[in-house]
Order: structure tokens, then C-alpha cells, then sequence
């Protein structure tokens, strides 16, 4: 068996960039609040819907299709969906802070499947596809290296998640809104007594999750030319395997854990075929846990609290 | 400057605080002293804004004091640092101490460094060292630094010398006897009452979410009562 090709290895990279973009939001919230948010996956979907009406309406209203009408949908989705991050927050989860952990939990669910629902019934029950004349822009090849064909748009994606990724890193290490968000994380009582607002930074954080889940869906829309109300299930189960196999709470764990489950990903379909590639990856979270039960940068529990 | 007129406090159904009087003035230190389990903490609490009363009213520089979290509790100048010292783990100390001044502006934060650096020199010299890292005595320092950083108009400490070596738990005393002496009231909730009342100007014995003595430190230390219940003498 001779090893992967680098096509395989860049689209592995690829997809593991945006599992680790929708990873953060998973491990940011489950950081600060100790839940799974069930409906992030959602927030992604719905950022996938937002770019592709929004490049629609700006190309009629615009009558052009330049690339900066996509940077404007892009940035339209980011704030839909952070819009819509916000409110999950607010309605869904807030009042159940201080209940059992099963109450927010569930309700992430049922939040999750309501939002799919009402995507599936008011807006598209089909796959809507990405307008190409965008995507074709940028699904130009770059250059070719023996014989395989390396295309802008993946190096588009690559390079926008991890300038994402180190910009959100920045923020949270070097502001003081970053030190604060670090703070209510580790101790609320304590936050709110150097007089943080726990409750805006709460917030702050369920947007900051939201807006990049946004971005990772308007990347997986383009790369795969459609969407469906559907596609958030998925994918987010899967960034949220990631959050967990690096270590849920830890940011640059839910990095290390996407790229892992992308690379393995695409590799399994290489030596496999597609139909082995979830329980590869899922017999491979399960591994890691059983022999590390914190996830790769995972702290161990006991520090946690 | 505060006052707690027939504070009522506790949580969800229970009653902790029966009806607390209290009042400290301008540049005291005052003690709280009293059993585990008396409601020490939960008058803290109650005055940062933690605990809400059921009934009673706290005021503060002759105005009722209407903060209902304790950020805005905070913003009147009143900070407490809590029992258990609540270092943030994993934040640096230099960031523990900055986030002490959260809500001020970063242009004053070199000078407050500086000053509490000279009152803990240990802290300058491991800036870059986690908070959960430290010792017990370490974090002591760095909670009171932190607190300080939030410039205080009155400051609330919990127990700052639980679980500390003697030596140790002399110098905070001293700091904060040093503390008070540039001008900043102290409410002292302490275990150790002797130390507590040889730095207070008065002091309040409570028992049981109730006031049943008051009055001088020089008296309160001089008092049977006091010896034999906190003292440890007969
Ligand atoms: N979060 C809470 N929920 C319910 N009851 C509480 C809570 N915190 C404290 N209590 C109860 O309130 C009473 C007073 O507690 P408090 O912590 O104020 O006492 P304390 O005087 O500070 O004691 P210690 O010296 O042990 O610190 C105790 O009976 C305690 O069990
Ligand atoms: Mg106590």
C-alpha cells in the first residue's frame, strides 16, 4: 500500500479545516457553559442558506458576480447567523443555566430539530445549489504537481480557516475581552465579582461560535455546490467528534481534533471507498477515548472545575 | 459609610441571615467573627450582591445601595474577594490581576501594579506563572492584589488566612492593617480571631445569622465570652 497521494492529503486538510472551524463553537460554549450546543450545527446550515440568497439578491441587485459580492454574502451570513446563535442562547439555554445539565442539553435538541424543520418547510425542502459563476472563479487550477491538479478554492478554504482560527486564538489570549471570556470560563462566581458581565460575555461567545460556523458553511456550500436543510446534521456531528477527540474546552484541541478526523476522512475513502469513511472515524473516536478519555489536549477533569 | 439594617438573607427556602445589624465607618477595620456554618460568608455575599436579601436595606455613603449583581455592586466600590481565594486557574497572574481591574481603564493599571508589587514582590517575579500553580500563601497575595487592582472604596475579605503557615498569615495581616492605612475601610470575615481583632478597630460576633455582640476590638479581645467561644482559651 503506498501512501496517499498529496491531492488526498489536501483534501483532507480542507475538510478538516472546516470541521475545526465549526469545532470551536462546539468547544467555546461547552468551555464556558458546560453544555453541548445540540442546534450548532444548524447555525452553520442556516449560514449556508444566508450566502447562498444573499449572493443571489446582490447579484440581481448589483448586476455584477465579482468576488466581493461573495465576501458581502459572507459576511451577511456571519451575521444571521450569529443573530440566530444569540437568540438559541438566549431562549433556549439562559433560564436553564442553573437546571440540570439534561434540561439545556435537551433543549438543544429539540432546538436543533425545530430549526431543521423550519428551513424544511418554509424555505427549501430540496438542495439548493451555490450560484457558479462564484465558485467557478475560484475552482481554477493553481498549479499541477505530478500530474494531479490543485484548485484555488481549496487553498481559499485552507487559508481562510486558519487565518480565522489564529485570529480568534489572538482575541482570546491578548484582549481584554478575550481574558475575560477565558475568566468566565473558568470561574463564573469569581467573573462576576472582578465585575465581567457574564451574561454579555455568554453572549459574545454563542456569536463569535456562530459567525465562524457561518463562514465554515458558506466554504462547504461552494465546495460542494449545494446545501440542503439537512446538511448541518452531519457535519456537525462531526465537528462536534472533533471538539471532543482533541479535547472538548480546549480551542486548540477542536483544531487538532478536525483536521485528524478530515485527513482520516479522505484518506479512508482513498484506500476504502466512501462507505467506510464515518465508521472509520467514529471507530477512531472511540479508540482515542477509551485510551484517553479528556481527548488529545484535553485537561484532566479535575482541573476543569 | 455602610450600613445593614435588619438584614434577612439565605438561599431558596432557608433563612441564614436573621436580621444582621451592621455599620463600619471611614478608614475602620471591622471583624466578623463567628462558628462555621454562623453566616459569615453569606453577609459578604449579601453585601457584594451574591446573595440577594429578603428583607432589610444595605446603605452605603447615606444612600441606599440599589445594585442587584455584583458587577454593579462592584461599580460603587465595594469588592470582595471571597473565601476560597477563587484564583482563575489558568490565567496567568499578571492576567489574574488585570482582570481585577476589569472594568477601569488600562491606563492606570501600570501604577497599581507597581504598588502592589512593592505590597507582594513574589507576585512581580511570576507573572508569567498560572494561577492554579501557585502555593496556598501565593494565592492569598494575588487575590488581595487582584482585589486591590480594582481600586476599592471598601474591601470585603473572606478568611484571607485560611489554611496558611503562621509566618505566612502574619504578613497578609500586616498588608492588610497596611492596606487600611492608606485610607481603604475593611469588612475582615476570619477564622483567626485573635490576629483579626489585634488589626481591627471593632468587631461583630455572630451566631447562628444573628448579631449577639458588638464593640470594641480592646474589648472583644479582653471579653470572656470571646475567649472561651474564638479564642481557644477557658
Ligand atoms: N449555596 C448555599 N446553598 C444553601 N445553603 C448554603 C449555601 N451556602 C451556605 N449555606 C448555608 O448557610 C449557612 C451559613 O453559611 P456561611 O457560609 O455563611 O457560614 P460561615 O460563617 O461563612 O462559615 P465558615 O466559617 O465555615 O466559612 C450554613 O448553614 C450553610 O450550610
Ligand atoms: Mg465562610
Amino acid at each position: 500500500m503506498s501512501l496517499p497521494p498529496p491531492d488526498i492529503i489536501l483534501g483532507g486538510l480542507v475538510r478538516g479545516s472546516i470541521y475545526g472551524l465549526v469545532a470551536l463553537g462546539y468547544t467555546m460554549v461547552y468551555g464556558i457553559l458546560g453544555m453541548i450546543n445540540f442546534a450548532h450545527g444548524e447555525i452553520f446550515m442556516i449560514g449556508m442558506f444566508t450566502c447562498v440568497f444573499a449572493l443571489g439578491l446582490l447579484s440581481t441587485l448589483l448586476g455584477t458576480t465579482t468576488l466581493i459580492n461573495l465576501l458581502l454574502a459572507t459576511l451577511v451570513a456571519m451575521i444571521f447567523s450569529a443573530a440566530f446563535g444569540y437568540a438559541n442562547e438566549r431562549i433556549a439555554y439562559r433560564r436553564l443555566r442553573k437546571a440540570h445539565i439534561l434540561a439545556p442539553l435537551t433543549s438543544a435538541i429539540g432546538l436543533s430539530i425545530i430549526l431543521q424543520n423550519f428551513v424544511f418547510l418554509t424555505v427549501s425542502k430540496d438542495n439548493i445549489s451555490f450560484p457558479r459563476v462564484y465558485s467557478d472563479q475560484l475552482n481554477k487550477v493553481a498549479f499541477t504537481l505530478g500530474g494531479v491538479h490543485f484548485n484555488y478554492l481549496q487553498f481559499t478554504i485552507l487559508g481562510t480557516s486558519l487565518v480565522l482560527m489564529a485570529a480568534l486564538f489572538f482575541f482570546i489570549h491578548r484582549t481584554r475581552l478575550g481574558i475575560a471570556m477565558r475568566g468566565t470560563a473558568q470561574d463564573q462566581l469569581m467573573a462576576s465579582l472582578v465585575g465581567i458581565p457574564v451574561n454579555k460575555i455568554i453572549a459574545l461567545t454563542f456569536v463569535l461560535g456562530s459567525s465562524l460556523a457561518a463562514v465554515a458553511g458558506v466554504m462547504v456550500s461552494m465546495y460542494q455546490s449545494v446545501a440542503g436543510w439537512n446538511s448541518g446534521y452531519i457535519w456537525g456531528l462531526k465537528a462536534f467528534t472533533a471538539a471532543v477527540l482533541g479535547g472538548i474546552g480546549n480551542i486548540p484541541g477542536a483544531v487538532l481534533g478536525g483536521l485528524i478526523i478530515g485527513l482520516t476522512e479522505d484518506i479512508t475513502c482513498y484506500y476504502f471507498g466512501s462507505n467506510w469513511r464515518n465508521s472509520v472515524v467514529f471507530l477512531i473516536l472511540m479508540i482515542v477515548l477509551i485510551i484517553r478519555p479528556r481527548g488529545l489536549l484535553g485537561e484532566r477533569v479535575a482541573d476543569k472545575v | 459609610m455602610l450600613r445593614l439594617s435588619n438584614i434577612h438573607a439565605g438561599y431558596g427556602y432557608s433563612e441564614v441571615l436573621k436580621g444582621i445589624n451592621l455599620e463600619l465607618n471611614a478608614g475602620e477595620i471591622v471583624t466578623l467573627l463567628g462558628a462555621n456554618g454562623s453566616g459569615k460568608t453569606t453577609t459578604l455575599l449579601t453585601i457584594a450582591g451574591v446573595v440577594r436579601p429578603q428583607a432589610g436595606t444595605i446603605t452605603w455613603n447615606n444612600a441606599p445601595l440599589k445594585a442587584t449583581s455584583p458587577d454593579e455592586v462592584l461599580a460603587h466600590g465595594i469588592c470582595l474577594s471571597p473565601e476560597g481565594r477563587h484564583i482563575f486557574p489558568r490565567l496567568t497572574v499578571l492576567e489574574n490581576l488585570l482582570i481585577g481591574g476589569y472594568r477601569l481603564p488600562a491606563s492606570r493599571n501600570s501604577a497599581k501594579l507597581d504598588r502592589i508589587y512593592t505590597y507582594f514582590p513574589l507576585l512581580a517575579e511570576r507573572t508569567k506563572q498560572l494561577g492554579g500553580t501557585l502555593s496556598g500563601g501565593e494565592q492569598q497575595m494575588l487575590a488581595i492584589g487582584r482585589a486591590l487592582m480594582s481600586e476599592p472604596k471598601l474591601l470585603l475579605l473572606d478568611e484571607p488566612s485560611l489554611g496558611l503557615a503562621p509566618q505566612i498569615v502574619a504578613r497578609i495581616f500586616e498588608i492588610i492593617k497596611a492596606i487600611n492605612r492608606e485610607g481603604i475601610p475593611i469588612l475582615l470575615v476570619e477564622q483567626n480571631a485573635r490576629e483579626a481583632l489585634r488589626i481591627a478597630n471593632r468587631g461583630y460576633v455572630l451566631v447562628t445569622g444573628q448579631i449577639v455582640l458588638s464593640d470594641t476590638a480592646e474589648n472583644l479581645l479582653a471579653s470572656d465570652e470571646v475567649r472561651r467561644a474564638y479564642l481557644g482559651e477557658s
